[in-house]
């Protein structure tokens, strides 16, 4: 286990000095004069699943009135493989409108975001997650994080039990302190002194993703991820995994040693070894992981910097045994597939888009009001996708017409008007909640869909999907570097523009153009998309095409993330 | 790297050091040349000392006893970094360096400064760093001090793919320049590759700043004027003083119901002198609305002439500037009843219908009055005779004149409402608020309160019981007490309706706390949960400990709402050291009568 150091960077010495992830917290909820928790403790809150961050639309006039900045808090709950019954659905929904800003915020790690939520209702928050069977543990902070997995239960039994799996890496890599119980719960304090016999206490160097996919389906973009499960079947029955290890999408600008990296398939195993392939993973990079530069902390970089070989056989040995050689696994796509499916034991899957994961009323869609109403008689359960939308799942054909009479009532489809290009597009949170936005994002994105709509349209290309992707800055959150055109914010209406990932989540982009505003973007794009209707090759996709002709060159490696950007004509 | 001709300009060097130059020069990254300037300048400074050898900059960092002043402005930490690691060179070198955050910092400290170096990124498109926009403004308003004697340099971080780039850096060297400053290094531009350049940056700060000041202007004596010779007359209610406004924000925070501004008044050479727990007095003019309104219920002429207050004025300008036209005075209805022959405004005017004329005048105006009960033919003369003069309101000040004595705050609660079919605006507070146009003055002189002084000495204790505006004075007593360096302990008792909105001065508590300067910060938001609270159930949940810091030696001070707050919290004081002294009322009466003759139990309520 990692013991403090004097050259750690500060937030090791705060998780050092925290009493396991206590600090002042208590304090700091005590504290009327500011909605602000104490430095430290905003390091500390993220493992208990919240954010502190402040309404950014705000700041420079509150500066100027002499108030503090509008704080509030980002609760992140914990939801392995994105599953909730409809009971669950109304607490959480109810929860949002007592306590948040009245939205509900699908992430794209298959989880809920509440916004907006005042340092006074945090408690009372929590408790009220906790009333309905969830928790927030470890949404945020440096541990594991949500676990997510496919999400389309079409393959009823082969996906229950690799949902099951789920389940059990996310309770197994849970952190273990009482903190959580005693803050929030009203848990005893004192009794057994607190351990924690995975993390430690220093926990991880930084956070740690986990995801499974279930090929041919990538809508978890398992190569994201530190840690991929790639489940291997045969027919139904569930063989094992192939293990992907070391993706990662955050970059920094202006920092080349950041890149983007895709995870590195290294073997395979089966059901019963998943938890300890996991465990000792994650111990790999708690003993190993930067503690000092934090901004490469990350596993992708451990292990960049020690060698494929070398993590291969400490991973053998930790494990007493050796990863198999992987399988083979093809995937088709990492999108969702909308609207009415049946499932192999004949019930039904609706899957809706939900913009940029947002739950709201809007103006033409009652999106909060029409969930709330289905949830009312919805007798399946809902699952969060990855890409930010939803499955109402496991609908008996005799309760059809009644969900799609709801859906028909509060608009919860788009009535038809949602393109190929939206259902495919997924932008990050961004302003006003984000604190690292440097451009808009989830508040842009809708519109500027509707612009590349029209030039899809004009070129005939109405019902094609490409992968879209937009953040507000070049974090990853609605993992960009996996776009076939993507877009990352560098200051207000700015963005860099990449280009040429697969469609299946399989290649990274590339830099195209720096720093550009919407009319360079158009200028640039127009052309390329006229040029894609006219030259493309039967079922290629965008972003393979533009590598054949030589738009742009691809991305083999994330190392090689920063070489031979621009025009590669 | 291109080489202006150096053999066509009329350099001193020969052809073969010209040629020299001009091939080195061709090589030269711009970075390298900005460092290459910087040296040979160095070189040069070292040159001019007598007897200085060409190493000169570790005598010269040993021979220097001036601070060097790092100041940064830093978004993501990187103009943080390397102000850091300059400051940790220049220790090491032996210069004593101090590192300032610009958020922190005390712009009005800038004159102060002999040498100074800034450090600063670029963010948005173009602009500051969020923390350093204070600081930034600052130079470009109307404070800005004269630099005359301060050396400095600037070396901006940015990032050449914006369009504006190092823009910040920039514009805050061109301005060091204009206010006079001494650009000792040229300003350099980093590029998000900044390492090399802020080292060459860095290495060349420390060669020119720790050179001593030239020996020629060394220490010119200065001989001030006293400053008596300097002041005009203390300005007085009879002759106030112009003031303009340098400031008018709103504090209260969006979708708040209440509307209290934070002003700034430009005090500089006004001889408005003034210490903590004063008001100012300001003389205002009634709102043209309500003048318009009463000429058009009179049925008179604006331009009538009447005898004013002194001499001859147009009705207009009287009613607009020298005679109270919004309040019903009982003197003023009794007067105008006896024109208006009305025997229902005679009737109110009764013994028994005092709480009846209460309400009546309660929201109403003369304007009101007039329309009620015209008198045909009454002439602007005579109407005007009726009147009494515009008195002044009186404002606590919320600002230390020994903290800065250029500028005066207030926290103006601006008076509107609606009543009887109309808006209407308070007098004074909305002048303020709305009427104080750019170049315009506001008349005002200092209305000075003995019985509501900070005790003399600087280890007593403080309570502070300030709700709503009634905090104002706080604020001065704090900047007071910080720029004495007073270590008596502090501690304030706000309350206000909502904690989002209304929470006056926020910032400033807040930093104050982390100072350590406020010991304990108290607030109580009325609106914020289902029962009603306010700072009188602070102070009795903290009941123990206010006793002991009365029992301590402790002053209190109480401001604001004179109706309810200032009563509710007599009350609860009493109570608190009833229960907590373990005494009857009585004796705890007798207590707090015993602190207010000793004058450690203050008000000043409105
Ligand atoms: C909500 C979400 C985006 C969305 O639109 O759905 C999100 C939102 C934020 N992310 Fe993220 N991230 C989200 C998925 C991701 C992903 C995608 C993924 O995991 O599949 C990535 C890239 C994958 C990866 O981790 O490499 C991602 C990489 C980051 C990073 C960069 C990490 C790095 O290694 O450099 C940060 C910044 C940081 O951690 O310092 C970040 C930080 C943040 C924060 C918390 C900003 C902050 O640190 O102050 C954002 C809160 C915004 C807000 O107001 O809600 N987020 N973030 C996603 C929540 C997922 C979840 O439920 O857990
Ligand atoms: C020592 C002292 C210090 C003070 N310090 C401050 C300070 O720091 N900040 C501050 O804001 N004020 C302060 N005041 C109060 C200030 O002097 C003025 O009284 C206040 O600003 C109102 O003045 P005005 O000219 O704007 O309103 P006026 O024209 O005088 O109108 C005020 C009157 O309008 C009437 N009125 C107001 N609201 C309504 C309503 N809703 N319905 C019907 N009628 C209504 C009331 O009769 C009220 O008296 C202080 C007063 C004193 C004596
Ligand atoms: C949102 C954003 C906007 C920026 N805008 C500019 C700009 O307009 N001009 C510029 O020169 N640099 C710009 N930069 C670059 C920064 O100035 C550069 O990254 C610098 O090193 C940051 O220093 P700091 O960490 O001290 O803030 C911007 C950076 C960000 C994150
Ligand atoms: S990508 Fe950047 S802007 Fe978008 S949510 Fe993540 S951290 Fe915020």
């Amino acid at each position: 286990m990692p013991e403090i150091q004097p050259d750690f960077n500060d937030v090791e010495h705060i998780k050092s000095r925290s009493n396991y992830l206590r600090g002042t917290i208590a304090e700091s909820l005590a504290d009327r004069a500011t909605g602000a928790v104490a430095d430290d403790d905003t390091q500390l809150t993220k493992f208990h699943g919240f954010y502190q961050q402040d309404d950014r639309d705000l700041r420079a006039e509150r500066k100027q009135q002499k108030l503090e900045p509008h704080y509030q808090f980002m609760v992140r709950l914990r939801l392995p493989g994105g599953v909730l019954t409809a009971s669950q659905w109304l607490a959480l929904d109810e929860i949002a409108r007592t306590y948040a800003n009245g939205t509900l915020r699908v992430t794209t790690r298959q989880t809920f975001q509440y916004h907006g939520v005042f340092k006074e209702h945090l408690k009372p928050l929590l408790q009220a997650v906790d009333a309905a069977g969830l928790d927030a543990k470890g949404g945020c902070g440096d541990v594991n994080r949500n676990v997510v997995a496919n999400t389309n239960p079409h393959r009823s039994r082969l996906h229950a039990e690799v949902h099951d799996w789920t389940h059990r890496v996310s309770e197994h890599l849970l952190w273990r302190s009482k903190a959580y119980e005693e803050l929030w719960l009203d848990g005893e304090s004192g009794g057994e002194p607190d351990h924690e016999p995975l993390y430690g206490s220093q926990y991880l160097p930084r956070k740690f993703k986990i995801a499974i996919a279930i090929p041919p389906e990538n809508d978890s973009d398992v190569y994201a991820n530190d840690l991929g499960f790639i489940a291997i079947a045969d027919g139904d029955e569930l063989l094992g995994f192939n293990v992907s290890v070391g993706g990662g999408m955050g970059a920094t600008y202006g920092d080349p040693a950041t890149y983007p990296r895709l995870g590195s398939v290294i073997g395979f195993c089966t059901p019963d070894q998943v938890l300890a392939v996991s465990e000792h993973v994650i111990g790999i990079q708690r003993d190993y992981g930067d503690r000092v530069n934090r901004k490469r902390a990350r596993f992708k970089y451990t292990l960049d910097d020690n060698g494929l070989d070398w993590f291969r056989d400490e991973l053998n040995n930790r494990l007493g045994f050796s990863l198999e050689a992987p399988r083979e696994a093809i995937f088709t796509g990492n999108g969702d597939r909308f609207g009415w499916t049946q499932g192999d034991d004949g019930r039904w899957h609706l899957t809706l888009l939900i913009e940029n994961g947002r739950i709201a009323d809007f103006e033409h869609q009652q999106l909060m009001t029409g969930l709330r109403e289905l949830a009312g008689v919805h007798r399946g359960e809902f699952r969060l996708t990855c890409n930010q939308n939803l499955i109402v799942a496991n609908v008996e054909e005799a309760d059809r017409p009644a969900v799609q009479t709801l859906v028909d009532q509060y608009n919860l489809d788009g009535g038809g008007s949602q393109t190929a290009l939206r259902q495919a597009a997924m932008a990050c949170v961004a302003f006003p909640t984000c604190g690292l936005a440097m451009a808009e994002s989830e508040r842009y994105l809708p519109g500027f869909i509707g612009k590349l709509d029209a030039v899809m349209a004009d070129a005939g290309l109405d019902d094609k999907a490409i992968v879209i992707r937009m953040t507000g800055c070049p974090n990853g959150c609605a993992r960009p570097y996996l776009g076939e055109i993507a877009f990352t914010g560098k200051a207000p209406g700015k963005y860099n523009l990449y280009l040429g990932a697969s469609f299946t989540g399989d290649r990274l982009n590339k830099l195209y153009r720096e720093n550009i505003g919407e009319d360079e973007i158009m200028a640039e794009l127009v052309p390329m998309i006229h040029r894609y209707a006219a030259e493309r090759e039967p079922g290629e996709h965008f972003g393979d095409f533009v590598v054949r002709v030589g738009i742009i060159h691809p991305t083999l490696e994330g190392r090689f993330f920063h070489e031979d950007v621009g025009d590669a004509a | 790297m291109k080489a202006a001709q150096i053999r066509e300009h009329s350099s001193p060097l020969d052809a073969s050091q010209a040629a020299q130059l001009e091939s080195l020069v061709e090589s030269l990254s711009p970075m390298q040349a900005t460092w290459i300037s910087g040296y040979l300048a160095g070189l040069n400074a070292a040159l001019a000392e007598p007897g200085a050898v060409a190493d000169a900059a570790p005598a010269a960092a040993a021979g220097s006893s001036q601070t060097l002043t790092i100041l940064y402005g830093s978004q993501t930490g990187n103009a943080e970094g390397v102000a850091g690691s300059l400051r940790d060179a220049a220790q090491a070198g032996g210069i004593t360096a101090r590192l300032a955050d610009m958020a922190d910092y005390k712009p009005k400290d800038l004159k102060q400064e002999s040498n100074l170096v800034v450090v600063v990124s670029t963010h948005g498109e173009g602009e500051p760093p969020d923390d350093a926009e204070d600081f930034y403004e600052f130079l470009h308003g109307k404070k800005a001090p004269k630099l005359d004697g301060v050396r400095f340099s600037v070396l901006a971080l940015g990032d050449s793919s914006y369009e504006h780039f190092c823009e910040t850096g920039r514009v805050i060297d061109e301005r060091l320049a204009e206010l006079g400053g001494t650009r000792v290094i040229d300003r350099v531009d980093c590029d998000v590759d900044y390492d090399d350049a802020a080292e060459a940056w860095t290495a060349d700060v420390l060669a020119k700043f720790a050179a001593p000041e030239p020996a020629g202007d060394a220490h010119p004596t200065v001989t001030s004027l006293p400053t008596a010779a300097r002041t005009p007359q203390a300005p007085t209610r009879k002759n106030p003083h112009g003031a303009a406004i340098l400031a008018n924000t709103v504090l209260n925070g969006r979708g708040s119901d209440k509307e209290v501004r934070h002003i700034e008044l430009d005090t500089e050479d006004s001889g408005l002198i003034w210490t903590p727990g004063d008001s100012l007095g300001v003389v205002p003019s009634n709102p043209p609305a309500a003048v318009d309104a009463l000429l058009a219920a009179l049925q008179l002429d604006g331009d009538a002439r009447v005898t004013g207050v002194d001499g001859e004025v147009s009705l207009a300008h009287a009613l607009r500037h020298q005679y109270e036209i919004t309040t019903l005075t009982r003197p003023f209805v009794t007067q105008y009843a006896q024109l208006a022959e009305s025997g229902d405004l005679q009737n109110l005017l009764g013994d028994d219908q005092r709480d009846a004329f209460a309400d009546y005048v309660y929201g109403r105006d003369l304007t009101d009055l007039v329309r009620e009960y015209p008198v045909p033919g009454l002439s602007a003369s005579d109407f005007v005779r009726l009147l009494r003069k515009l008195p002044p309101r009186l404002y606590s000040i919320a600002s230390s004149h020994a903290a800065n004595p250029d500028e005066l705050h207030l926290t103006v609660a601006a008076v509107r409402y609606h009543s009887h079919g109309r808006d209407r605006l308070g007098v004074a507070s909305t002048h303020l608020a709305d009427r104080v146009g750019e170049d315009d003055t506001v008349p005002v002189y200092i209305d000075a309160n003995k019985s509501f002084k900070l005790p003399a000495d600087n280890d007593t204790p403080l309570i502070m019981i300030g709700p709503g505006t009634g905090v104002a004075p706080f604020r001065a007593f704090l900047q007071e007490r910080e720029e004495q360096g007073a270590g008596g302990d502090n501690w304030l008792f706000f309350g206000a309706p909502h904690f989002r909105t209304d929470f006056y001065y926020q910032t400033d508590w807040l930093r104050w706390r982390r100072d350590g300067l406020l010991s304990r910060l108290d607030v109580a938001f009325s609106r914020d949960q289902a029962d009603k609270v306010y700072v009188q159930h602070r102070l009795r949940e903290q009941a123990r400990d206010v006793y002991g810091w009365l029992e301590n030696g402790a002053n209190v001070y109480v401001c604001g709402d004179a109706d309810r707050m200032a009563r509710d919290v007599h009350d609860a004081l009493g109570d608190i050291i009833a229960e907590q002294g373990g005494m009857s009322a009585d004796a705890a009466a007798d207590y707090l009568k015993r602190l207010q003759k000793e004058k450690r139990y203050q008000r000043d309520v409105y």
